[in-house]
């Protein structure tokens, strides 16, 4: 079992968020893309810390956990606010803050 | 010969209530508002006659002290104390300036009172009152000051005063442009001055009167000679001396007292006292003595020649005026043998040419201000009291024999031609000739306003003017008649400033003073006949003719002074206003103007890439981290 294909499947997962992040436009679901990217990133985190026989990077997923779950208490509070006043979850639709 | 100065205490210490009360004067009568209206001339006076009081006391005691004693430094406080630069304000009370504390207060006061009746109609009497106090003010700070930098001080302070006054009915467009051109034509005699007391401060490292005559000896020759010339320049501005005459004449849009006052007996000869009270410097260059020589004779015949053609009443005595100080120039200029006759003519002059102004405003006050000579005439009989006054001061004026302008230009005709050589010939013969000028045009100013018929306005009904104005016209005119005997007999003027000037030198004549008196005598009566011979045989056109000779139209448009100025100064520096006016329009403002915009007008175009969109501002967050890691692993691969 090579620490390899972690990091293969951490670099998949990562590009899909990305890309879901770039292409959709339901807010809940550009948000479930950033959570993914979030965890593809503490897969790495974590394989690299297997790898150096460390558990810096362990500690660091736990961090990442925290702030991923705040995060998703703020944005969610946001998409809710948002879809309140504009009767849209759609990340388009909040483009008022531009020239 | 080294003075001892002797202390500033008891009433000698009181040399600087001399200048506090009537700038105290001043600023009581201009913050008092309207509510002084009604007396704020009394106030004036007040100050002044106070004044005076103070300073025949000072005098007084200066003349009890022994010889070799009589002078008192009074250093008030430290003005400028900067590292190298030490400037004390402190006050010099000397033989010299004694007697200008004496003319400035006694005339000032005299033209004081004559004022309360001359600006009895004013609504602005008492501003003219602040005005005229703190000229006052800052002329004895002018000449009690005991350093180059506290007579600078007072300069300034006159040239304030004298632009105010000239301008006092600033309506009047003629005033506000001659108080504006007296104002300029002052400003580049005083980058004269202000220069010298700068190489005063460089090279000997003190602006007071004692370190730099102590100095002065140990200085180059070029150093000296720049000194004494660049004095002499701020001099010419302040007393309308050839080349910056031009602003006195025009100076005559203001009130009649200030001409007589500012104008013509006190600040107009500053530049006199500036060289005379620097006579250690101008002692020790001689080149810079032979040019005041030479700029005094040209203004004094300047002066005669223009005289001769005006009918402005105020401006024949304007030009009388710089023709007079010319004469004093030209005294100060000889030297050791000059400077008290200079002060002795300073002070004759300051009292009959007072006189004759009180004279024209008197005229001008009983004919509606009418200033042309030409519609008066046959005045002599309306108003007694001014005519005798007005005439005994001509006859001093034009040297009449034993009158005091027969003491004090005789005495400079025969120093001129004692200095010797053929620039004393040549001094001595133009000082000769201006001499029979002045008789000519005074004799036919007396003719055109006094005698023959009369040639009034309809509406004009001349009549005597009040007491008020006519007994300081009386005062001056006995000044006028006396002031030379009793300052050569009684009182001897050379004498008293020995201390400051150092004993006269013995004459050396070249012409007998007898023979200079007699010939000097001979010439003003030449000019007398001439005046009576052109001007009082026939009748006085009420036009200037026309068909005249180029000689007099030359002089009418006063030697082309003032088209000389305006097309050698005046239209190039327009020019070249204009010029820098549109270097900035288009040059400096275009470039900054273009830079704003060319800046609006990016920002405007590059604005529109925040588009709103959150999924393009996620992909620029991409790219830029994915070029950052390529760019990391760019340096750690290759």
């Amino acid at each position: 079992m090579t620490p390899t294909y972690y990091l293969v499947l951490a670099a998949i997962l990562f590009t899909i968020g990305a890309v879901g992040v770039l292409v959709r436009r339901n807010a809940i679901v550009v948000f479930m893309c950033i959570e993914l990217m979030l965890n593809s990133v503490n897969l790495t985190l974590v394989t690299f810390a297997r790898i150096n026989g460390t558990v810096d990077g362990q500690i660091m997923a736990f961090f990442v956990m925290v702030v991923a779950a705040a995060e998703v208490v703020v944005g969610l509070a946001i998409i809710m606010s948002i879809y309140r006043t504009r009767r849209s979850a759609s990340v388009d639709d909040a483009n008022l803050l531009k020239y | 010969m080294e003075t001892q100065y002797l202390p500033a205490s008891g009433l000698l210490g009181s040399a600087w209530l001399l200048v506090v009360i009537p700038l105290l004067g001043a600023a009581v009568l201009l913050l008092g508002g309207r509510r002084l209206d009604k007396i704020g001339h009394l106030i004036g006076c007040a100050t002044i006659l106070l004044d005076f009081v103070l300073a025949v006391a000072l005098v007084a005691a200066l003349a009890g002290q022994p010889d070799g004693e009589k002078a008192v430094t009074d250093t008030l406080f430290s003005f400028i104390p900067v590292g190298e630069l030490q400037v004390d304000i402190g006050l010099l009370l000397d033989p010299l300036s004694a007697v200008f504390i004496l003319l400035i207060t006694g005339v000032g006061a005299l033209i004081h009172i004559y004022s309360v009746g001359y600006m009895g109609h004013d609504p602005d009497r008492r501003r003219f009152f602040a005005y005229m106090n703190l000229f006052v003010a800052a002329m004895l700070l002018l000449v009690l000051g005991n350093g180059y930098v506290v007579l600078y001080i007072g300069w300034e302070g006159v040239g304030l005063a004298s632009y105010l006054l000239i301008a006092f009915w600033y309506r009047r467009p003629a005033a506000a442009t001659a108080a504006k051109k007296a104002f300029i034509m002052n400003r580049v005699g005083d980058v004269g001055l202000i220069i010298a007391v700068f190489i005063m401060f460089a090279t000997l490292g003190s602006t007071s009167f004692a370190d730099v005559f102590a100095g002065a000896s140990g200085l180059a020759a070029g150093t000296v000679t720049a000194l004494g010339l660049l004095l002499l320049l701020g001099a010419c501005g302040k007393s309308g001396q050839v080349p910056l005459q031009a602003w006195l004449p025009d100076a005559m849009e203001g009130p009649t007292p200030v001409s007589a006052l500012i104008h013509a007996a006190t600040m107009v000869t500053a530049g006199v006292y500036l060289i005379a009270r620097s006579a250690p410097l101008f002692d020790l260059s001689e080149t810079a003595r032979t040019v005041v020589t030479i700029v005094g004779l040209v203004t004094l015949l300047y002066g005669a020649i223009v005289g001769c053609a005006y009918d402005d009443i105020k401006k024949v005595l304007a030009y009388s005026t710089v023709s007079q100080i010319g004469y004093m120039f030209l005294a100060v200029g000889l030297g050791p043998a000059g400077y008290a006759v200079a002060i002795l003519h300073l002070l004759t002059h300051g009292f009959f040419k007072a006189g004759l102004f009180l004279g024209a405003g008197s005229v001008m006050h009983g004919m509606n201000d009418e200033v042309d000579m030409r519609k008066f005439g046959g005045l002599g009989s309306k108003m007694r009291i001014t005519y005798i006054t007005f005439a005994l001061g001509y006859l001093a004026l034009i040297g009449f024999p034993f009158l005091s302008g027969y003491y004090s230009k005789d005495l400079i005709i025969e120093v001129a031609f004692d200095s010797g050589g053929a620039l004393g010939w040549i001094l001595g013969g133009g000082a000769m000739l201006a001499a029979g000028l002045t008789a000519f045009y005074m004799t036919r100013l007396m003719v055109m306003t006094f005698f023959g018929r009369p040639r009034w306005d309809k509406d004009a009904h001349p009549h005597e003017s009040p007491a008020v104005m006519t007994v300081p016209m009386i005062i001056l005119s006995l000044g006028s008649v006396f002031a030379g005997f009793i300052l050569v007999n009684v009182f001897p003027l050379g004498a008293w400033l020995e201390p400051v000037f150092g004993p006269e030198p013995e004459a050396d004549h070249v012409v007998a003073p007898i023979v200079v008196s007699i010939l000097t005598t001979v010439v003003v009566a030449l000019g007398v006949a001439a005046a009576w011979f052109f001007v009082a045989r026939r009748e006085v056109p009420i036009r200037p003719p026309v068909n005249v000779s180029p000689v007099i139209k030359a002089a009418r448009a006063n030697l082309y002074g003032d088209a000389f100025n305006e097309s050698v100064f005046m239209r190039p520096g327009q020019w070249l206003t204009r010029a820098m006016v549109y270097v900035d329009n288009r040059g400096v403002d275009g470039a900054v103007n273009g830079l704003a915009a060319g800046l609006g007008g990016t920002s405007g175009r590059l604005r529109r890439t925040q588009t709103g969109f959150v999924r393009s501002y996620a992909l620029s967050m991409l790219g830029g981290a994915l070029v950052v890691t390529m760019a990391f692993l760019a340096v750690r691969f290759v």
